[in-house]
């Protein structure tokens, strides 16, 4: 009876014997990659229509240069090519949004080397790189190319008098130089001024210029559980807050909150770079410590610091503390009491 | 109404694709005794039995084959009448191996003579209630095999006040327990009776996950006449519910401390299987010699809950399930979650054979050693409250000492991290590796001590 069972079924394979779980979410690093790449399709949209030409170029190249360095390096190394986690995509888009659109390509791939390279393969590649590889593609490119990397597109800005003025700074970089010479915000707000903040009307690096691009790509995230609101809800929150109170202070020499969260990088780094999986805390806690603390960089920057912008400094600055952040924020574990408790008693 | 949802919930979990469907609304069939039964004595947690037989012997069903093998050790009984073919060392389905008595049975499946049913067990002592546990040698069947007559004698001192009877059966595709509450919830609540007069304890509480309304409203109606403190405890659906630790905080909102046991909290937990058992065992007067296997998996033609006698082995259930209808890539000796995988279907069934899954080779997937992302999904699904991730990076660089301050000896290995882990690390593998080689330096340190 058994024999003749045997002849009818096929055999069971058995070719795979490990530990448990045998059960798995079907989650991967290639898929969460690819969300990411995914939600910054949107900014892409809006940065090729603000800066045409110049937007793709950037992109295309930046995401070139991050996988083809990836895999020089990976084979230099003698590991697995491992471009096909699309973490080097992720990366060069990411440099890309925090480039001028006028900068020479060349300088561009200057910065991938630093990113992809320096930052993340020296490291030991995914997962072992402290810092935020974009963001040190960035700042290396900032301190080394300090005219090309402030060289902005021009922009029309609404005057507090009502005329309507060409500019070539950045809503942040004009604030800045006006509040420290003049004294004075050289910006009129109103609705209209916000909307175009909104939409993305507003001179920057490429990718950054769009708030509501960013956020469409941000609640894309969420609903795919790539991020959590952890970090970008503390980070954008204690903006708001830390500009307010300025604001409510002395409201001539500081920009009002909504000016704060939506000009800037502030939106790319909430959304895309503080919530960088690799280089950001494991604990719903840490996460939340991580974005007060860039919340807090950012404004301190941004109102006293020499830069007008602060979002790369500070989420770099977090970066460097995520492992005390995640030590000092690890869970109780069950069963267990609190070091303090434990004392105590 | 004897209900209650949950008041409490640990944080964490997972919620997998449960596929419970396959077998969840078939009733209960008893296999015929095969050809065959390879009786382990090792189908328990602590010291195997003793083998009490030698080849050639003519043996009864419930005959004694294996005594206690120790304190913590249980007794293993002849699953039919036939004679004994051989006695040698055999694979487990736990991947390790162990003494097991072959026996061939005579096809009469003849009972040994002396058995003594107990209708009126009420009137029996606890201490004599024990041991009738003890001589028919029950194991926790929910999967760890903890021998039950040493979990019912707490040590002196230690008040039991609460009984849990385990009914959440949380891992994906198992249904044995939900068939069992389905169909004999009566002898089921005489089960947890005779408990509660071992343990002189007033409260009982049913946990349920609430993906079984039929077992709910089973045990809630044999319930219904009882005037003490019981009632079902009603747990949201999620994976490990059914996990000791998490499953006493829920129906208590207690936790059980770390490295104790749940006694020191004042409770005990019975898997509905083994609370069956114990009713067999004590108004019946019948050993433990078979248990329901849940024969499941996509690839199996005619998935079921199978009434199997002890020894069965895994290629005999299977075709008794009608054997594969696709390819199986895996088989697994339990749940999906926590259970072994086979490399063969040598293995016979034991006390703890709670399932028998075959997966689909679209199903498998491999481990890999790719580096973490820090993502901290593993972080947020543990139930235990661990850093998987940061521990497992740990063992990777061979620091166990480090990984046993973060507390990897808390891990219960119920696999939330690794199901959840989209770089497919072997996450419980690791925590399994540095949980022994701890141990394995305490012992080799009391060793020490002693000489």
């Amino acid at each position: 009876m058994v024999e003749e069972q045997k002849a009818e079924t096929p055999e069971p394979v058995l070719n795979v014997v490990s530990t448990s779980p045998h059960a798995h979410s079907g989650a991967s690093v290639q898929r969460i990659m690819l969300d990411v790449v995914i939600a910054l399709m949107p900014a892409l949209a809006a940065a090729v229509w603000f800066f045409g030409w110049d937007a793709l170029r950037l992109t295309l190249s930046c995401v070139i240069a991050c996988v083809a360095i990836e895999a020089l390096c990976r084979k230099a190394m003698g590991r697995d090519l491992g471009i096909g986690d699309l973490s080097a995509v992720v990366t060069g888009i990411l440099l890309a949004f925090n480039l001028p659109p006028a900068l020479p390509t060349w300088m561009a791939v200057v910065g991938c080397v630093f990113a992809v390279a320096i930052a993340k393969q020296l490291f030991g590649g995914i997962g072992y790189n402290p810092f935020n590889p974009a963001l040190i593609g960035r700042v290396a490119l900032l301190i080394s190319f300090p005219v090309a990397m402030t060289k902005w597109s021009e922009w029309t800005i609404p005057s507090p008098i009502g005329i309507d003025a060409l500019s070539t700074a950045t809503p942040l970089g004009l604030a800045k130089t006006n509040v420290m010479s003049a004294g004075t915000l050289p910006y009129h707000f109103d609705g209209g001024t916000m909307l175009q903040l909104l939409m993305g009307d507003q001179n920057g690096c490429i990718g950054e210029v769009s708030a509501l691009a960013l956020f469409i790509g941000g609640a894309y995230m969420l609903w795919r559980k790539v991020i959590s609101w952890h970090t970008p809800g503390c980070y954008l929150g204690t903006v708001a807050a830390f500009s307010c109170i300025l604001w409510i202070v002395n409201p001539e020499k500081n920009l009002p909150p909504h000016f704060h969260l939506l000009a800037g990088g502030l939106m790319l780094g909430a959304i895309f770079m503080a919530t960088d999986m690799v280089t950001s805390p494991v604990t719903r806690k840490g996460m939340m410590v991580f974005g007060v603390g860039c919340g807090v960089l950012t404004m301190v920057i941004r109102r006293w610091g020499g830069y007008p912008e602060g979002v790369s400094f500070a989420i770099l600055l977090m970066n460097s503390i995520t492992p005390l952040i995640n030590r000092a924020t690890a869970p109780r574990v069950f069963g267990h009491q609190r070091k303090n408790k434990e004392k105590a008693s | 109404m004897k209900r209650e949802p949950a008041k409490f919930k640990v944080n964490g979990g997972i919620h997998p694709a449960y596929n419970k469907q396959l077998t969840a609304e078939k009733a209960i069939i008893e296999m015929p005794v095969p050809s065959l039964l390879r009786v382990s004595m090792l189908q328990h947690l602590g010291a195997p039995a003793k083998v009490e037989v030698a080849k050639g012997d003519t043996v009864s069903r419930g005959q004694l084959i294996g005594e206690h093998g120790g304190f913590i050790s249980v007794r293993v009984h002849a699953p039919t009448s036939g004679t004994v073919k051989a006695i040698a060392e055999a694979p487990t389905a736990t991947g390790g191996s162990a003494i097991a008595v072959d026996i061939e049975p005579d096809g009469e499946d003849r009972w040994v003579e002396d058995i003594t049913p107990h209708p009126d067990w009420e009137s029996l002592e606890g201490k004599k209630l024990i041991s009738l546990v003890s001589d028919a040698g029950i194991a926790g069947m929910g999967g760890a095999g903890f021998p039950t007559h040493v979990k019912l004698s707490p040590p002196p001192g230690k008040v039991i006040d609460t009984l849990i009877i385990n009914g959440a059966e949380c891992e994906p595709y198992l249904t044995a327990d939900h068939r069992l509450m389905v169909e004999r919830a009566e002898d089921i609540w005489n089960g947890i009776r005779i408990i509660r007069k071992i343990l002189g304890c007033a409260t009982v509480r049913v946990a349920i996950e609430d993906n079984k309304p039929d077992a709910i409203a089973a045990m809630e109606a044999v319930m219904a006449e009882d005037t003490g403190d019981s009632a079902v405890v009603i747990l949201k659906t999620e994976y490990p519910q059914g996990a000791e630790k998490q499953q006493i905080f829920a129906a208590l909102g207690k936790e059980v401390p770390s490295g104790g046991l749940p006694m020191d909290v004042g409770a005990l937990v019975e898997n509905v299987g083994t609370t069956l058992a114990i009713f067999e065992a004590v108004v019946k007067g019948l050993p433990l010699t078979e248990r329901v296997t849940t024969v499941t998996g996509f690839p199996v033609k005619a998935p079921g809950n199978i009434l199997a006698r002890l020894g069965t082995s895994y290629a005999d259930l299977l075709a008794f399930c009608e054997g594969l209808q696709g390819k199986a890539a895996k088989v697994v000796s339990g749940g999906p979650m926590m259970g072994f995988a086979q490399h063969s279907l040598d293995a016979t069934t034991t006390k703890t054979t709670s399932g028998l899954l075959f997966l689909r080779p679209d199903q498998v997937r491999t481990f890999s050693s790719m580096p973490c992302i820090s993502c901290g999904r593993c972080v947020q699904a543990c139930p235990m409250y661990l850093m998987p991730a940061e521990l497992s990076q740990m063992i990777e660089a061979e620091d166990i000492e480090a990984a046993e301050e973060l507390n990897v000896l808390d891990c219960i290995e119920c696999g939330c991290c690794a199901f959840e882990c989209p770089a497919h690390r072997p996450l419980v593998q690791h925590m399994k590796q540095a949980k022994a080689g701890i141990m394995a330096k305490r012992r080799e340190e009391k060793a020490k001590q002693k000489s």
